[in-house]
Order: C-alpha cells, then sequence, then structure tokens
C-alpha cells in the first residue's frame, strides 16, 4: 500500500473563510481534533501565513505567537507548519514559529518568484525545520517555468516542492502535466494544494497524486479561500478507497470536521458565483472576501472587479488593487449614466 | 562654482541610472569616477562611452582619489556595511542607496533640510522613498497610530540585491515609517508582480488616524506633499485620493519612472536614484559654500 501525507491548513487557509476570526481557542479545539485523527501535519496562522494580519490583508483575531502558542500546546504527534509569503514575513517570523516547535515552514512565493524565498528557506533550514517550497498560481506560469522554479526552491534547500493552484483555475490534465515535468525534474518529493472554485479540487488532487505527488493538501469542510481546499475528510475517503494510507482514521476526521469546524464557519462553504468566478477568472482566492466589501463600498459588481483583476494579471497578496479597481469601475458607471442623462 | 567631485561604486541598475541623472541634470556635481568590481555589464560600457573615468577596483579605486568628495553607495546592504567606516576615515560622504542603514534615513521631501550635517545618508528603500512623504502629510493633520504601507513592483525591477535579501527592504522601510514618517508603529510589505508588459510601481499606504473626520485637511496635504516629491520624482503620482473608512485612510500613489536608463515602468528604482541625486545636490552646496568660506579667508 503507498502512502501520501496530508497538510491539513484549516486553521490556515481555513482562515480567509472566516475573515481571520478563529480564535487561538477555536483552533486549539480543531487542532486537537485534527491530532486525534492523526494528520500528519497541521498549518496555522492567518490566511496569508505569518505577519498577515495587516490592513491590507485584514486583521486577525489575535496574535501570530497566541495561535503558536494554543496549538502547540494541544499537538502530540501532528507536526506543526506555518506559511511564509516573503515580502510579507520575515525571518523573525520562521523564528517564533520554531520557538513554539513548528516542525515545518512553506516558503511560498508566486510561481515565477522562487528566489526570493532563497533566504527564508535557508534560515529555516538552519534552525532545524522542515522547509517546503509552495509556488502560488501554478496555473499562470507554463510548465518550464513552473520547473525553473521548483529547481531553485530545490537548489536552496527546499525539502520538497509544492504546485499550487491559489486560483482554483487549473484543469486536471493542467495538473498532471505541471505535476509530473516537476517530479521529473527534482529529486526531491512533490505536493500540491488545490481550490474548488471550478468544483475539481478533490479531483485535481487525485490527478496530483496519480502524476507522483506525494503530499497533498487539505481543509475540514472544504475550508478555504474562495471557494475553499480539497476537504480533508474526503481526501480521506477517496484515498482509503484508492488504497493508499493517509494515516488519519476516518470516523474520526468526520467528526472534526462535522462536531469542531462547522459550527465555527460564517456561511456554508459553496461555490458561489463570486468563488466560480475566482476560478473562472484566475484570480487569487483570497480576493473574495475584499472583492464582496468593495463591491458594497463602491456600488459595483463585485465580479466585474474579479474579471478585471485577472485581466490585470494580479498575483496573490495584492489585496489593495481591489480598492482602485473598485473605484475606477463606479467613476466609469457614473461617467456613463451621465452621458446616458445627457442623450 | 566648481562642480564636487564624486564617485559611484555598483554599475548595475541603479548606479547606470543615478550616473545618467548626475550627468543629465546635476548643478553640483560631476561623476569622477564610476567603479564596479567585474569587467563587462552595460553601466560600465555606456560610462566608458560618456567619457566618464571608470574601475573595477571598486572601492579601492574610490579611497585612492583624494579628490572625490562625495560617494554613492549602490551596491549591498553588506558591502556598504564594510565600505562605510572607510569612506568616513578617508573623510569621503557616502550617499547609501542599499538598506544598510548606517547613517540616518534620509528622504528629501521630509527631512532634507534638518539633517544634513552627517557623513553618512541612508535613502532608505525605493518603497520607502515613495509612501513615506505620504504618511508623514497625513501625520501632519492627524497623529498616525499605524502606517502600513505595499510597494507592488514588477518582477523585471527588482535586481538580484533586492531578491536576495528581501527581509531588509520590509524591515528598513517600517522602522523609516515610524523614524521619518512619524507613525507610532509601521509595517511595510512588498510585492513582486511578473506580468508583461511590466506594471508601474505602485503603492498602497494605510494609516489608522486619530481624526479621521478631517479627510479635506488631509487630502490637501496629501495633494502638497506630492508637490513637493515631484520637484526631484516628476512621475510621482497621487493614483488614489485619500478616503477614510473608520479610522482608516488609504491612498496610492504611483510613480513612472523617467526613462534615463531603465525604463518608465522602473519608477521603484527611479524615486531611489532621483532621491540619491536630490541629497548629493544638497551636501555637494554645503561642500562648496565651506571651500568658498575657506578661499574668503
Amino acid at each position: 500500500m503507498t502512502s501520501i501525507r496530508i497538510i491539513d491548513a484549516t486553521l490556515r487557509d481555513g482562515m480567509h473563510a472566516v475573515s481571520h476570526q478563529f480564535s487561538p481557542d477555536d483552533m486549539a479545539a480543531i487542532a486537537t481534533a485534527l491530532d486525534a485523527a492523526g494528520v500528519d501535519t497541521v498549518e496555522i496562522g492567518h490566511g496569508d501565513g505569518q505577519g498577515g494580519s495587516t490592513f491590507q490583508y485584514g486583521f486577525a483575531k489575535a496574535s501570530d505567537e497566541d495561535y503558536l502558542k494554543a496549538v502547540s500546546s494541544v499537538l502530540t504527534r501532528s507536526k506543526l507548519d506555518i506559511l511564509i509569503i516573503p515580502g510579507i514575513a520575515t525571518e523573525p517570523d520562521i523564528e517564533l514559529g520554531a520557538k513554539y516547535g513548528a516542525k515545518v515552514a512553506r516558503i511560498a512565493t508566486h510561481v515565477t518568484e522562487a528566489d526570493i524565498g532563497a533566504q527564508h528557506i535557508a534560515f529555516a533550514k538552519s534552525l532545524g525545520m522542515e522547509a517546503i517550497g509552495f509556488l502560488m498560481m501554478a496555473h499562470m506560469a507554463p510548465v518550464e517555468k513552473v520547473v525553473e522554479n521548483a529547481k531553485l526552491f530545490e537548489s536552496y534547500g527546499a525539502d520538497m516542492v509544492y504546485v499550487t493552484d491559489s486560483a482554483g483555475a487549473m484543469l486536471p490534465w493542467e495538473v498532471t502535466e505541471k505535476v509530473s515535468a516537476v517530479k521529473a525534474a527534482i529529486s526531491q518529493p512533490v505536493g500540491f494544494h488545490g481550490h474548488n472554485n471550478l468544483g475539481l479540487a478533490i479531483g485535481n488532487t487525485i490527478a496530483a497524486v496519480q502524476a507522483g505527488a506525494s503530499s497533498v493538501d487539505g481543509c475540514l469542510c472544504g475550508l478555504g479561500a474562495g471557494s475553499g481546499n480539497a476537504q480533508t475528510e474526503v481526501l480521506a475517503a477517496v484515498f482509503d478507497r484508492m488504497h493508499i494510507e493517509t494515516g488519519i482514521d476516518l470516523y474520526k476526521i468526520m467528526d472534526a470536521a462535522e462536531d469542531e469546524v462547522r459550527p465555527r464557519m460564517h456561511q456554508p462553504q459553496a461555490i458561489t458565483k463570486l468563488g466560480l468566478s475566482i476560478g473562472w477568472a484566475g484570480v487569487y482566492g483570497s480576493f473574495l472576501l475584499h472583492a464582496v466589501r468593495a463591491g458594497k463600498k463602491f456600488g459595483v459588481d463585485p465580479r466585474d472587479i474579479l474579471v478585471e483583476l485577472g485581466r490585470l494579471k494580479t498575483v496573490g497578496g495584492q489585496e489593495d488593487l481591489i480598492i482602485d479597481v473598485a473605484s475606477r469601475l463606479a467613476a466609469e458607471k457614473e461617467q456613463k449614466i451621465h452621458v446616458t442623462q445627457g442623450q | 562654482m566648481k562642480k564636487v567631485k564624486a564617485a559611484i561604486l555598483g554599475p548595475g541598475n541603479i548606479g547606470t541610472d543615478l550616473l545618467l541623472k548626475i550627468r543629465k541634470g546635476s548643478r553640483n556635481i560631476e561623476v569622477a569616477l564610476f567603479a564596479g568590481i567585474v569587467e563587462g555589464g552595460r553601466g560600465l560600457e555606456l560610462a566608458r562611452k560618456m567619457g566618464v573615468p571608470t574601475s573595477t577596483k571598486g572601492v579601492e579605486a574610490i579611497l585612492a582619489d583624494d579628490s572625490i568628495k562625495i560617494v554613492f553607495e549602490a551596491t549591498g546592504a553588506r558591502a556598504h556595511l564594510e565600505n562605510a567606516p572607510k569612506y568616513r576615515k578617508a573623510g569621503k560622504i557616502a550617499i547609501d542607496l542599499t538598506p544598510a542603514a548606517v547613517g540616518p534615513y534620509l528622504v528629501p521631501a521630509i527631512n532634507m533640510d534638518t539633517n544634513l550635517d552627517g557623513d553618512n545618508f541612508n535613502m532608505v528603500t525605493c518603497g520607502g522613498q515613495a509612501t513615506i512623504p505620504m504618511v508623514a502629510a497625513v501625520n501632519q493633520v492627524t497623529p498616525v497610530d499605524y502606517a502600513e504601507i505595499v510597494a507592488t513592483i514588477s518582477s523585471k525591477s527588482a535586481g538580484p540585491g533586492t531578491r536576495a535579501n528581501i527581509d531588509e527592504f520590509t524591515q528598513t522601510t517600517a522602522r523609516a515609517i515610524v523614524t521619518v514618517g512619524g507613525a507610532k508603529k509601521g509595517r511595510a510589505i512588498i510585492l513582486l508582480n511578473p506580468a508583461e508588459p511590466p506594471i508601474m510601481m505602485r503603492n498602497t499606504v494605510y494609516c489608522r488616524v486619530q481624526h479621521p473626520e478631517r479627510i479635506a485637511e488631509i487630502r490637501e496635504s496629501v495633494a502638497r506633499m506630492a508637490e513637493h516629491v515631484r520637484a526631484y520624482v516628476p512621475g510621482y503620482r497621487v493614483r488614489l485620493e485619500p478616503i477614510a473608512d473608520g479610522d482608516k485612510i488609504t491612498l496610492m500613489v504611483e510613480v513612472e519612472g523617467e526613462g534615463a536608463f531603465l525604463p518608465k515602468y522602473a519608477g521603484n528604482l527611479d524615486i531611489i536614484t532621483a532621491a540619491a541625486m536630490a541629497t548629493g545636490e544638497k551636501v555637494a552646496e554645503r561642500l562648496q559654500a565651506v571651500s568658498e568660506l575657506r578661499t574668503q579667508v
């Protein structure tokens, strides 16, 4: 029986879906259930990783340190993982994680910019952590570019490289193509992180595993940015049917989702028209709630904002552009009204 | 009046852009040496074609020439940490375009007139030069408890130095938001966007203020400050006028480069070389005044 490592990101990516408002107690309760169910690795923090609590991305309910403290005190066997986005987080953020026993640091860059993560990979390794290179928005670059950047990550000492579909925009054969190309090009293991905006999170994850990925991400109840991630408890069941070992107890992971996460959700994790627009336009999943708020403030259809952001080829983290685009669309709309009235 | 002799160390994008700017428009500075450490590259070649003395002996070539009074450091933070004491010992004034921060932070629109007594001036970062004037402009109207800036630059305009040590950018910028911008707390984020054609440098400034209701005055103050910055960075524009949302003020500025050596989208490089040149002009003026005084004596 082959085995797959599951990294559960309910307490990191899932934070987007609750506007980063899980409390340290919420996190501790969910982490306890993940640990009991036998999940290999648990990623925590603000949705945009360590240091993400800002005006730009929304302030979290508590500090990075409070979350680390709460979760590290309840984990008994799951490895604690933090996300580091260079440009947002810095070395001291990795150090703080290590202080609370984080064993894994995922260094996330846009798919074409792996070189800005070299210092963070080296730093995490120097603290004895596992360092995973995380290539975000993998749908935006051609296969050669994905491979080139995966090799860069490996050359900096990354223990694994992830192909990350941050926009939930990839189709299964694209996942197959990119994951197998990376797998063939590097000697370290390959991982996949999928989003569900086109309803393909589980399907794409299976495609990734069949293409050679040996680590995949999930979130309980499918929580996450945009239309959410691959649902951890579903992955556990599907992999069991595929005779792939995950180390996860199926009933316990179902209970963790149903008893600990569902009651804490702000809205059902569905493919709404906005989530779908994100996948279709290929924009960063965490833009969703920001686009909703900006749409309301400026009186424009948030779908128009998202599509325009896709046209502008925005990358992860550019949440500030949402206000800019919304205000411009509102001004254009006003102008049109004036023109019509003038006729 | 006789121009003051200066050297530029680092013939990369920043150094070469600065060279062209000084040659084109400086009233008080003459580039007497353009130095690097390796042969080849567009910068050195261009300098030679223009008849500017060049060297590949790096800092040593600069130290060997007593007539050079000002050194523009366009290398990396590590190099400047090593070079700064040498310049000091040799009696040269350093204008530092790396995030090394040996000397005090200098943002021409804010603190140039009050801060010219030392012998080492740090230009913060490109994002700092673009946004700190705006933080200061808001702070002149109502105290800023927290300022956060997001600088988005095109991937093409981020050189290997910036990429290898991106933490220095965020940390240096955050500190200068407090010390020069006047905010009580500072935070900086940098994003690289690889889109083609390359995007222009854009910056978002968020301030948590005590009196958001004074938004009209904030807008005036921001417009005035943008004028000051435009005096040395012509392509500096307020793209989104300040808007208030609760106690949060949001505004955006865009920097279009002059297009001297680097393309127009590289406003991030343009603004830091422009700031360095503006500082150099002031330093040179002071040196000229001192030498004038000596001549009279």
